[in-house]
């Protein structure tokens, strides 16, 4: 499917609410001009004004969010406060405006002929698999991991999800990929995996889709300056070398990569 | 404000620092509006190798106060690539073509520099001096007699106007330039980023892949204002300023120093129209006030 490419340069998307769910906000501006994103894709945000000049003047580039959910003219990005570019996110609400370039990168892409969408997620990287899901028609089984209640509060942004957390407040108490393997364990042959998340819990899912022989397709995170090749500062190692997650990603097939733990991937 | 550069008429002053903006990336990523948009009024491309280069280990990057440190270690297609991949889209580009190449040796920048001295889409050649020779072991541009040696041994090979990027990690940059001048350098580019180094909060390790990296952004701004002012008293050749440029009054600033072209740098990363928006401003600027 051919795309729409991104406006070229920076532009403003007026903020028109932002609403807590439990650890995680989701922030929701108006972007009318701009094309319909693609579910992975992903965008640079920053806040039109003041970014820069907080705690040790950062943040001052601006960060890197896949698309939440996309509808009529408004995006929407989920939001996890960890350090000072989130943090100032974090204080736009409405009437505020987000500067945006985007969207950016390659998304999924549909299930091979025969396989069912399957998709994992963990913590914030839940964002891409809500857009994926809504485009997939809420058909597709969606496993969710987080760290605690607090966090577990994201999984109301998906459609029937089963959850796990690491201390068992929500749900399976454990790991997302334990739910991921009972699923390969009934029907590997029928499944096309589609996970983000938290490096540890991509490398889990890359490393048991690979030794059972099933497609997966990996949102990767990496540090971004610019998001549009500009910089080389994203790059991943895969079996065809170096590559810039931004323009030839952030969504990888596993068999591209040995690992998801790339160092300072997730920092 | 249309600009002599060394015989290339360019639209307005400002230019892209190499490495900062991939034309052909950008361009699957904002399609031909980035054509009819050109931020810039020449390219600089980003360094040329002889050979591919995978770069350096992430991570690349770390944002600092008012800019980042990267590591990013040239990762190129080599020549063979660029010429086969790269030239023929960059040739199509609006704007003149400027092609940076870096060698680890005279022999190797001699080879770069003979490889385009004859191709028409190429308007002018930049040397990145940034890099030690791995005979001697001195860096370049860090040394008047390694720069004249290296600028007298690829001048004849071409009669396209010749740039020396300099480096700020130099004892004396004003030196560095006046020999780059006196050897038959047609321009002088300053500055490149400034070496730094972040460790990682927890461990107490190097954060960047490389160890240490380059400083860019609004943080460098002063120093590469003052070395351009340095250069600018020593040399009569035409300078292309930058460093920090991130508005018309920085570009401004360089140009009063003695910058006869600006080049906008990481303020692409933050926005990647910014190289019109500061042509605009530095315009409006220049319409009302005398340099």
């Amino acid at each position: 499917m051919t795309r729409r490419p991104a406006p070229f340069g920076r532009r403003r998307a007026l903020v028109t609410e932002s609403e807590r769910h439990g650890a995680y906000f989701v922030i929701r501006c108006r972007d009318a001009d701009g094309p319909p994103p693609g579910p992975g894709q992903f965008y640079m945000l920053s806040a039109a004004e003041r970014w820069g000049g907080g705690q040790a003047e950062r943040p001052f580039l601006p960060r890197a969010f896949s698309v939440l959910r996309a509808d009529g003219g408004e995006l929407q990005f989920l939001i996890e406060d960890v350090g000072p570019g989130t943090n100032r996110l974090s204080e736009l609400g409405p009437g505020d405006e987000l500067a945006i370039v985007g969207p950016l990168g390659n998304g999924f892409t549909p299930p091979s002929e025969g396989r069912a969408a399957l998709l994992v997620g963990g913590g914030v990287g839940i964002a891409p698999l809500a857009i994926w899901q809504d485009a997939l028609g809420d058909r597709a089984t969606t496993l969710l991991g987080f760290r605690d209640a607090a966090h577990a509060a994201g999984a109301a942004l998906l459609a029937n999800p089963t959850v796990a957390t690491d201390d068992g407040s929500v749900g399976h108490h454990g790991l997302v990929t334990e739910l991921l393997e009972d699923e390969l364990d009934e029907r590997a042959d029928e499944i096309e995996v589609y996970a983000c998340g938290p490096p540890a819990m991509l490398e889990a899912v890359r490393a048991v889709s690979v030794a059972r022989s099933v497609p997966a397709q990996l949102a990767l995170e990496s540090g971004m300056a610019c998001g549009f090749g500009a910089c080389f500062g994203c790059v991943v190692p895969t079996t065809d070398g170096y590559i810039r997650l931004c323009v030839d990603g952030p969504v990888l097939q596993a068999s591209q990569l040995e690992s998801t733990l790339v160092a300072g991937a997730g920092h | 404000m249309t600009v002599d550069f060394c015989g290339i008429e360019l639209a307005h002053p400002v230019v892209n620092a190499s490495g900062t903006f991939d034309a052909i990336a950008a361009h699957r990523a904002f399609g031909d509006e980035l054509l009819e948009r050109f931020p810039f009024a020449a390219f600089v491309s980003k360094t040329v190798t002889l050979e591919p280069r995978q770069g350096n280990p992430p991570p690349r990057l770390w944002e600092v106060a008012g800019g980042l440190i990267n590591s990013i270690g040239l990762p190129n297609k080599g020549l063979t690539g660029y010429l086969e991949h790269d030239l023929p889209f960059l040739a199509e580009l609006p704007v003149p073509l400027i092609v940076n190449v870096m060698g680890f040796s005279r022999d190797e920048v001699a080879d770069l520099v003979d490889a385009f001295a004859e191709r028409p889409e190429v308007s002018a050649l930049e040397l990145n001096v940034s890099c030690p020779n791995v005979e001697t072991g001195l860096i370049m541009g860090a040394d008047p007699d390694e720069t004249a040696r290296l600028v007298n041994r690829v001048r004849p090979l071409t009669a396209k106007p010749l740039i020396v990027k300099l480096t700020p990690n130099a004892t004396d940059v004003p030196a560095v330039a006046q020999a780059a001048q006196h050897a038959g350098a047609d321009a002088i580019s300053l500055i490149n980023t400034i070496r730094g180094m972040a460790l990682e909060p927890k461990s107490g390790e190097p954060w960047l892949g490389g160890v240490t990296g380059g400083v860019s952004g609004p943080a460098v701004r002063a120093i590469a204002l003052a070395q351009v002012h340095a250069v600018a008293q020593t040399v009569e050749i035409p300078i292309v300023g930058m460093g920090g440029v991130q508005s018309g009054a920085d570009a401004r600033d360089l140009m009063r120093a003695g910058a006869t072209l600006v080049a906008v740098g990481t303020e692409s990363f933050r926005d990647p129209a910014a190289g019109q928006r500061v042509a605009s401003e530095l315009s409006e600027l220049l319409a009302h006030t005398a340099v």
